[in-house]
């Protein structure tokens, strides 16, 4: 068979875009987490926590994630389908607009434009352009797979398909308001009704935007890097459907103890707990896939950011569903301990995968092997460390100030007052900055390792390993 | 086989998105926002309460502060009656938020009066000298677009006078602000019925004692009091606090509930003990003694 013409160009522009929007998102978080500690930090009208927490999280979301999202599917989709991108046209339009839209983002928000809904604070011109670059994307993908030249389609395939449908479902119906002007918009539904859509869609966000992708890279990466297949296919097939199916019940887990419906409450508590069963059998399927392999665990780092990667998947689905019991949900709830979690997610399980990803992909988009594997090692070791110490520091936090809001004196008052229990985060917030900025130099030493390699000798070997491997 | 067909997959996997969507998202509407969850005495907001709204918005005040009180022991001892249904159908966007960075609001109007807030808001530390929340005098800056105002009450249909939009000229954005802090909570009459009654005769547990001990608690009348009457009960939003004004079991009252009409909270989640040493500091603390 002859070798397509892969669109490489396209992989390498997105690669770098996500790169950059990942640590403008990774900087902001930083400035964001000393200004908790010093209101003194706060520049108004523009550079105040209230208005850059939401630029941390939409870059983080929006810019990292769903870009090295973009650039990992437009690798992986050529490789299984055997062919070259449907539009090369449509995918380079994909990357200006990816951009502008992440520019608008940011310049949008830090102007006070905000639906204020988490996760989804762009106001209505941008989720316009939101839709358009995902209807680009997924017919792009679409229509590849479409054009296949290897009839059956791999487990990555079938995740991206979902996540392709199940974004845009979520994604409209949360969108849905009425404009007053060209930034202000107020949403189509009321109270308890807007906010029971709203964690339907925030949950399945991380569902099908930072859970599937993950794992379609996951199950393509894995072998690719250790050399031999996943263990079971028809484990992966009953983890894909169990998960996509149990996944939309558990929004209202946010919700526990809200006005919404209790039997809402009820159902979303009683899936999430369900969902632990597909969540590890991919983990499971993953860590079986490493039979007779696990050596490779100290000689190939590409494997360990991915086995440890899975493995923050496996505990993060553990923590979560215990998280969406309303016995635990009642203590633990609005304090640290969700931010800790939210973070084990996406700094150790997504980006870990994106990470692993984007040095499977740097001889393959670069044209030559890795300027440094003991700095993607040093890498490793600082995100690591430095997400450990983040998370470990705000569970202790979250557990401590739940106690204190929940301690009452012998006559049934209470023991402490709020301003009370809030000055015992200080040194807390103080160990999470730290953790932050470790893991922000961590992923400094990964941009530098990449530079490097990109701008390295132009006559150095052109790598081509693991390329005959379908 | 679906594994061999991608119009088909996307399909089923739509189909199979859509069952937990429609059970636990569209289902509800039927029930939400209804006759079913209706509360006859919550009102929409006004001109200045919505433009209020949407500054809260606008400034991300959500990001630390959430708005809804759960039905739990520590929850409604700290902020009140726990929050219903029906009291947020006029809220679009909903602002319940995830995280309580500072405390809840839900029930935050009524609780002080309108220059606790603006004093607050002006600089939150000069109250709470050792809280994280920044500044917002600048809001004092910006006034109000009037027009702006009125369209936005026309899409959210809320009822309004010419007149309510007219004043919005004399109004800033700080106005507004604490305008919608009044406002939060206020739709159901939970402060009176959540006022306990006092039965039996009130004791004094330290009737006689010494200064030296009085001055011990001087704390608890630092962080819970002087904010409003002043670091030596001299006044400043509040009066100024005369210790022969009231007898003992009156100023226990007034501590331990609260003064409604006169924006003075009530003070009861400190506890009765806590409360009594209030009122023997009150009342026989000398002002200036103990201060070197």
């Amino acid at each position: 068979m002859d070798k397509p013409e892969y669109n490489i160009a396209i992989v390498r522009g997105f690669v770098t875009w996500s790169i950059l929007w990942g640590l403008v998102a990774i900087l902001v978080g930083v400035i964001v987490s000393f200004q908790m500690i010093d209101p003194d930090l706060n520049f108004p009208p523009y550079l105040t926590f209230g208005r850059l927490r939401p630029i941390h999280t939409n870059a983080g979301i929006y810019g990292w994630g769903v870009g090295s999202i973009f650039a990992m599917f437009f690798y992986i989709v050529q490789r299984l389908c055997k062919t070259a991108l449907w539009s090369d046209k449509l995918a380079r339009f994909q990357l200006w607009f990816f951009n502008a839209t992440i520019i608008a983002s940011a310049v949008t928000l830090i102007l006070g434009y905000t639906t204020s809904k988490e996760y989804h604070e762009m106001e209505w011109p941008i989720d316009v352009m939101i839709v358009i670059l995902w209807v680009a994307f997924a017919i792009n993908i679409i229509m590849t797979i479409i054009k296949r030249r290897e009839e059956q389609m791999y487990i990555s395939l079938w995740y991206m398909l979902a996540a392709i449908v199940g974004v845009a479902i979520l994604f409209l119906v949360n969108s849905a308001a009425v404009p007053v002007s060209l930034f202000k918009s107020y949403s189509a539904y009321a109270g308890t009704n807007d906010a029971n859509v709203h964690w339907w869609f925030g949950h399945n966000a991380v569902a099908m935007a930072l859970t599937a992708p993950p794992l379609a890279m996951f199950y393509y990466f894995l072998p690719k890097s250790t050399g031999v297949p996943i263990y079971s296919h028809r484990l992966s097939i009953i983890a894909f459907w169990s998960l996509i199916f149990m996944y939309l019940w558990t929004g209202a887990h946010h919700l526990l103890w809200t006005p919404v419906p209790d039997w809402i409450q009820t159902l979303a508590m009683a899936f999430s707990v369900m969902l632990i069963a597909p969540s590890w059998g991919s983990v499971i399927n993953g860590y079986l896939s490493m039979n007779g392999q696990w050596h490779q665990m100290r000689e190939n780092y590409l494997v360990k950011f991915l086995i440890v990667g899975i493995t923050f998947y496996g505990l993060q689905t553990l923590q979560g569903p215990m998280q969406a019991i309303r016995t635990f949900s009642a203590f633990i709830h609005y304090t640290d301990w969700v931010p800790a979690h939210i973070h084990m997610g996406t700094m150790g399980w997504v980006s870990m995968i994106a990470f692993a990803g984007i040095y499977y992909l740097a001889p393959r988009i670069y044209g030559r092997e890795l300027y440094s594997i003991p700095l993607a090692n040093l890498h490793f070791w600082l995100i690591l460390i430095g997400q450990l110490i983040w998370s470990i520091s705000l569970w202790i936090a979250g557990v401590l100030q739940a106690g204190m809001w929940n301690a009452m004196n012998d006559d049934g008052s209470l023991t402490y007052t709020f301003m009370e229990t809030m000055v015992e985060m200080y040194p807390y917030w103080w160990a999470r900055s730290i953790g932050g900025v470790i893991y922000l130099l961590g992923v400094v030493i990964f941009i530098y390792n990449l530079v490097l390699t990109a701008k390295g000798d132009k006559s150095a070997p052109v790598v081509a390993s693991a390329e005959g491997r379908a | 086989m679906w594994e061999k067909k991608p119009i088909l997959l996307l399909l089923l996997a739509t189909g199979t998105i859509l069952v937990g969507t429609i059970v636990t998202m569209i289902l509800p509407f039927a029930w939400v926002n209804t006759d079913h969850d209706k509360i006859e005495t919550v009102t929409p907001y006004n001109a200045l309460e919505q433009e209020g709204r949407d500054i809260y918005i606008r400034e991300g005040c959500n990001n630390c502060h959430s708005q809804t009180v759960r039905p739990l022991v520590a929850e409604v001892l700290r902020y009140g009656e726990y929050s219903k249904s029906g009291e947020f159908v006029y809220d679009r966007p909903f602002l319940w938020g995830s995280k309580r960075t500072g405390p809840d609001l839900a029930r935050i109007g009524g609780k002080y009066p309108d220059d606790w807030h603006y004093k607050h808001m002006d600089s939150p530390r000069s109250m709470v000298p050792k809280t994280n929340m920044p500044d917002y005098k600048w809001l004092r800056d910006n006034k109000l677009d009037p027009d702006m105002v009125r369209r936005k009450m026309d899409v959210l249909n809320f009822p309004y006078s010419g007149d309510e939009i007219k004043a919005l000229n004399n109004k800033n954005e700080m106005d507004a602000i604490v305008a919608y802090m009044q406002k939060l909570g206020t739709g159901i009459p939970w402060r009176e019925s959540a006022a306990i009654t006092i039965v039996g005769d009130l004791t004094n547990p330290y009737s006689g004692v010494d200064h030296l001990t009085m001055e011990g608690w001087e704390d608890i009348y630092q962080e819970n009091c002087a904010a409003c009457h002043g670091e030596h009960m001299e006044g400043d939003i509040g009066p100024e606090l005369v210790g022969s004004a009231y007898e003992e079991a009156e100023l226990f009252e007034i501590i331990y509930n609260g003064i409604s009409d006169g924006g003075m909270p009530g003070f009861s989640n400190l506890g009765k003990d806590k409360v009594w040493k209030l009122v023997n500091y009150l009342k026989y603390y000398q002002q200036g003694e103990g201060h070197h």
